[in-house]
């Protein structure tokens, strides 16, 4: 049973302590008034990235209960005659964290672009240059049009940990069979992009991937959370198709995937893209357990009257026991549901604005 | 030697008392600094080694000219102070 929750706020790291069956709340609070964008629950460690705009983005690790900050991904000097690159090679903020399932082995997905490795559980960490190097990054596009490309999920498949699939926003999704050696653009059809100019929209490096999610048991299948819907891959992201069934709306930056079960999935929908609000004022899960067919619009527990509470692409997860779930909104508010989103609870307290929510691992 | 101070506010993550350093210019008097301090160097430099954004550096009370390669010349009785204005809500 998931008794521990992590949520990474704009003004700190909040951590959430089952009390007894149904009943959460805040236990402690680390970096207070500092932004989190990202955080790793794994080896009995936990990792926190703070992205604190005036003094940039560093990486923070907390083992029993010391915290300690490590080295955070640097990028290269930008060579003189990389004038033509659009985006800077600086770190903007480290979007993804994920376990490598190799001993000390992590990735650290982030803005600009650039995708690091940690060989040694997060002292240090190395950008991989052949990701980066590559001439059709240049084409990646920032998130909303005008900010900085970012990768918003990184996937291993834990049996095969030199394979890594990344989700860009906005750049499709990419391959590497070699731990990060060499890259192409995975996702071959099914996709489209509707604000694209109409010869672009079914390019697959025009792919806005807001989040993706795999089957833990089943990694073949994977489900996207893109910026014009729902697809569902049930090969490993070459082939998509798209999941017209979900409701009350396809919009939505977040998704997660059953551990155990390929067809069960969990979404929060919005109102697209240009308001970016909970349809009706009501904050709802939808749930598929069909592999997509068709889904339950969950309510139990969450507002229904005047939430405008919106769900960013990290701040939904569900446990390992498939059952336990938990999501954190923009306006700060955060709902566990112990029996796979039937039932919400709340935990007493007014949250900063909600990056990221993670169970301990 | 140029003296280096930083403002309070990173205090917060991790120690930066005043330093007096070696260096003719702006960029090496930090180097000085951050060569003691490895961590400090992220807080106060982009990747590329420029200021960051929102990071000013004034050296007797002037804002640096030379943002992106810190070369403005500093002398032995120089003061170097690092801040910045924090903002937003």
């Amino acid at each position: 049973m998931a008794d521990r929750i992590y949520v990474g706020t704009r003004k700190g790291l909040f951590e959430i302590a089952r009390q007894k069956k149904g009943a959460w709340a805040i236990a402690d609070v680390h970096f207070l008034g500092d932004p989190v964008s990202a955080l790793l629950s794994t080896d009995g460690a936990l990792y926190a990235a703070l992205d604190l705009g005036h003094f940039g983005t560093h990486l923070w690790k907390r083992e029993g209960n010391a915290w300690r900050e490590l080295g955070v991904p640097t990028y290269p000097p930008k060579p003189d005659d990389a004038t033509d690159d659009p985006h800077p090679w600086s770190l903007g903020k480290i979007w993804a964290l994920e376990p490598g399932f190799v001993s000390g082995r992590l990735w650290a997905g982030t803005m600009p672009g650039g995708l690091f490795r940690s060989d040694d559980a997060g002292e240090s960490w190395k950008l991989v240059e052949a990701l980066w190097m590559m001439p059709e990054r240049k084409q990646w596009m920032g998130v909303a049009g005008g900010e900085q490309p970012g990768i918003s999920a990184v996937l291993i498949d834990p049996r095969k940990p030199d394979e890594i699939r990344i989700g860009v926003s906005t750049a499709g999704v990419w391959v590497s069979h070699d731990a990060g050696k060499s890259w192409r653009i995975m996702n071959r059809g099914g996709m489209y992009n509707e604000y694209m100019p109409p010869e672009r929209r079914e390019d697959p490096i025009a792919m806005d991937i807001h989040r993706l999610a795999r089957c833990a048991a089943h990694p073949e299948v994977v489900w996207c959370q893109h910026h014009n819907g729902v697809f569902r891959s049930d090969d490993s992201g070459l082939n998509w198709s798209e999941v017209t069934a979900i409701k009350p709306s396809k919009f939505g930056f977040t998704v997660a995937a059953h551990p155990h079960d390929r067809n069960t999935a969990w979404f929060v929908p919005a109102i697209k893209d240009e308001k970016r609000v909970p349809v009706d004022g009501k904050v709802v899960v939808a749930r598929t357990r069909d592999g997509g067919k068709s889904f339950d619009v969950l309510h139990n527990g969450l507002p229904q009257r005047h939430a405008y509470d919106l769900v960013l692409r990290h701040a939904l997860d569900v446990a390992a026991d498939g059952a336990t779930l938990a999501f954190g909104s923009t306006s700060g508010g955060v709902w566990i549901s112990e029996d796979g989103g039937d039932n919400w609870t709340a935990p007493e307290g007014r949250l900063p604005p909600i990056n990221a929510v993670r169970f301990a691992a | 030697m140029p003296t280096v101070a930083f403002t309070r506010a990173l205090e917060r993550f991790l120690q930066a008392p005043p330093a007096d350093v070696g260096g003719a210019t702006v960029g090496e008097a930090l180097g000085a600094v951050f060569a003691s301090r490895p961590t400090l160097r992220g807080y106060v430099l982009d990747d590329q080694g420029g200021l960051r954004r929102h990071v000013a550096l004034y050296v007797n009370g002037k804002p640096v000219r030379d943002r992106a390669r810190l070369s403005d010349p500093v002398a032995a009785s120089d003061r170097i102070y690092v801040f910045q204005a924090l903002t937003g809500g």
